[in-house]
């Protein structure tokens, strides 16, 4: 299943080390008026968002069967074995196709730069390769975040559940919306009250269009014969008509 | 000194197309100069505006009247029709070249646009998309080809053109029959996002009907201009039976559209007072109004009316691609888009740039009847009867 990290806002204390790493590692500037945007942007790959009391994380869900991988003409979106969705910027053409179809609307695009890229969390994918922890799970003091194995953190998002069900509402955001996702998310309270989609269907987005994309040789196929078929009897009919008044006139004759 | 400065002298229309063109050169200058960001108000919460909404999937749309009527004269070999088939296939062809420069302002990296050549992801509708532009852009230059072979008298490229020519047709309908239906393939893809009057899984269906709905109606439309720019005579019996088939397939298109959302249980929506009912009720009803009016003869057989007919159906098909690109996208998207001046400005020249290339290709090559049938019959059927 591959590498995932289990986020609990239940553990989150809003300390925002985990923006603050996260900034270092891709090289972007992090201060307090960028501490306070609060959404996700070509310069904020993770963001901690503040409902009342509660806290709670955005960053990219890096999907199981993800939509962005999915949309994506030139393939620069790739879901690797290991986990993480990564980009590859060397060949996307900027069409943000991505942005509009991602169900979390993660991927951000650097709209000031003149040869812009997109931007989004990468699950540190080369700490990952190296077996490192992401950077944002790493600094986090209270555990709130944590990165694993996926059947691990599942088993113990359960375990938490069950040890504690009065401190969690009984759902682990991402073990099945839209196929199921990479980053998983437990809360005391539903999800949709920490401002999370909590519509979405169970089934992966990429299969809506590929229902319709399958039938693209079908179409050409069959679309094929029935235009030279219908061809065929149009003229086929002018044919006899001609060699018939020919005949017509050699008889007159 | 007789040395004063003078401005050319230049009709009203040559003004606002001059105006138009710079305003457009110096919107461009900025897109060049300072990104999308600078030239436009997309925003990561709504990465696609006016470009791709009206430029793009408009622009693909009204240029349908390419393979509708190609399949029409060639396919189901109802010649009558052949007098208004070139000028067609030359909008068509101007459309998907105008579409692909309105794709290099919209492209983050417009020099890349090549990538889904070599590239490939043949999940993607957006891949098939590409694939489609591509193809049907040079189907439509090949079948364009033989006006500027007989332009220029070139006798063997133009045989050789009338040898390829039905697969070339059978071609260029099937891609456009999948261009236009993947272009509503497109927004398959965000379920939570379009609203529910235009979020349906049969979208590909709809932009398939309402494109050849707007083949039609560009075809009037295109006649009617044509006919009073070049002083040529309306082919009023073809126009009118034309419009005929226009209004049965509008009629079949609005039907589905209610089954739909009827069966979608969408329909209540309809009672909700907020702006997407009001622009859905407008789409709708521009494009129910011609149909009522386009089933009396009366109405088929005055020029006037049949050309305020069509000009309502293009309008309400230009609506609907909006409502589905940007009405429908922004309660979803949990923000609200109005275009950038710049936006505007480099759509309305690329319109402009359609209308004066087509104006100059229409007075320098054989694109009318008048001009067309002595060739036909100098060089063509002879030729083809005696070697056949």
């Amino acid at each position: 299943m591959g590498k995932a990290i289990l986020y609990d806002t239940t553990r989150c204390i809003g300390c925002r080390l985990c923006e603050a790493a996260c900034a270092e590692r891709w090289g972007l500037p992090y201060d307090e008026r960028i501490a306070g945007e609060e959404q996700l942007s070509e310069h904020k790959l993770t963001t901690v968002v503040t409902h009342g009391e509660r806290f709670t994380r955005r960053l990219c869900m890096h999907c199981l069967e993800p939509t962005c991988v999915s949309v994506c003409p030139v393939a620069a979106l790739q879901k690797t074995s290991l986990g993480p969705v990564i980009y590859d910027e060397t060949r996307c053409i900027g069409c943000r196709y991505c942005m509009l179809a991602c169900p979390f609307q993660v991927p951000a695009y650097e709209w000031s730069r003149r040869l812009p890229r997109v931007k989004k969390c990468d699950m540190c994918y080369e700490r990952q390769l190296a077996g490192q922890a992401t950077a944002c799970s790493e600094i986090c003091p209270t555990g709130a975040s944590v990165t694993g194995e996926r059947d691990e953190l599942i088993a113990e998002a359960r375990r938490r559940i069950a040890e504690s069900p009065n401190g969690y509402y009984d759902h682990i955001y991402g073990l099945e919306e839209v196929g199921g996702t990479s980053v998983l998310v437990l809360a005391a309270v539903p999800i949709e009250q920490l401002g999370m989609n909590h519509r979405l269907p169970h089934e992966p987005l990429p299969i809506l269009t590929w229902r319709v994309l399958s039938l693209v040789p079908d179409i050409v196929a069959v679309g094929t014969v029935l235009l030279g078929g219908v061809w065929w009897i149009t003229h086929r009919r002018d044919e006899v008509a001609a060699s018939e008044h020919a005949e017509k006139e050699k008889q007159k004759r | 000194m007789n040395l004063s400065l003078r401005w050319p002298r230049l009709t009203v229309w040559q003004w606002v197309f001059a105006f138009v063109m710079l305003a457009g050169l110096y919107a461009a200058y900025v897109r060049g100069a300072y990104g999308l960001g600078g030239a436009t108000n997309l925003s990561n919460q709504f990465p696609w505006g006016l470009w791709i909404g009206f430029d793009v999937l408009c622009g693909v749309g009204l240029a349908a009247g390419g393979f509708t009527l190609a399949a029409i004269v060639y396919i189901f070999n109802i010649e009558r029709y052949k007098p208004i088939l070139r000028a067609t296939i030359l909008t068509a062809f101007l459309g998907y070249v105008l579409v692909i420069l309105a794709l290099l302002f919209d492209l983050g990296r417009p020099y890349r646009i090549w990538h889904p050549l070599v590239m490939w992801n043949p999940r993607s509708v957006m891949f098939e998309v590409a694939w489609c532009v591509m193809l049907y852009t040079a189907v439509l230059a090949l079948e364009f080809a033989p006006v500027v072979f007989e332009r220029y008298g070139w006798k063997a490229p133009l045989r050789w053109m009338r040898a390829v020519s039905l697969p070339l047709v059978i071609a260029g309908v099937i891609l456009s029959t999948l261009h236009q239906s993947s272009l509503g393939s497109l927004y398959l893809i965000v379920p939570h996002k379009l609203h529910p009057l235009w979020y349906s899984p049969l979208l590909p269906l709809f932009f398939f009907v309402s494109a050849l709905c707007v083949g039609f109606a560009m075809t009037i439309f295109e006649s009617w201009h044509s006919s009073r720019a070049f002083g040529k005579q309306l082919e009023r019996p073809l126009l009118a039976s034309m419009a005929r088939v226009l209004a049965v397939l509008l009629l079949v298109y609005l039907g589905m559209r209610f089954l739909d959302l009827h069966h979608r249980g969408a329909l209540p929506l309809l009672r909700e007072n907020r702006t997407e009912t009001y622009l859905f009720g407008l789409e709708i009803a521009l494009l129910l109004i011609p149909v009522l009016f386009l089933f009396r003869r009366r109405i088929r057989m005055n020029p006037a009316a049949l050309y305020a007919c069509a000009v309502a159906v293009i309008f309400g098909f230009v609506s609907n691609r909006l409502n589905v690109s940007v009405t429908g996208m922004e309660a979803g998207s949990g923000t609200s888009y109005v275009p950038r001046w710049t936006e505007v400005a480099v759509t309305l020249a690329i319109i402009a740039l359609g209308f004066a290339i087509f104006r100059s290709a229409a007075k320098h090559l054989p694109i009318f009847a008048a001009e067309e049938a002595p060739v036909e019959k100098a060089a063509g059927e002879p030729v083809a009867v005696h070697t056949g």
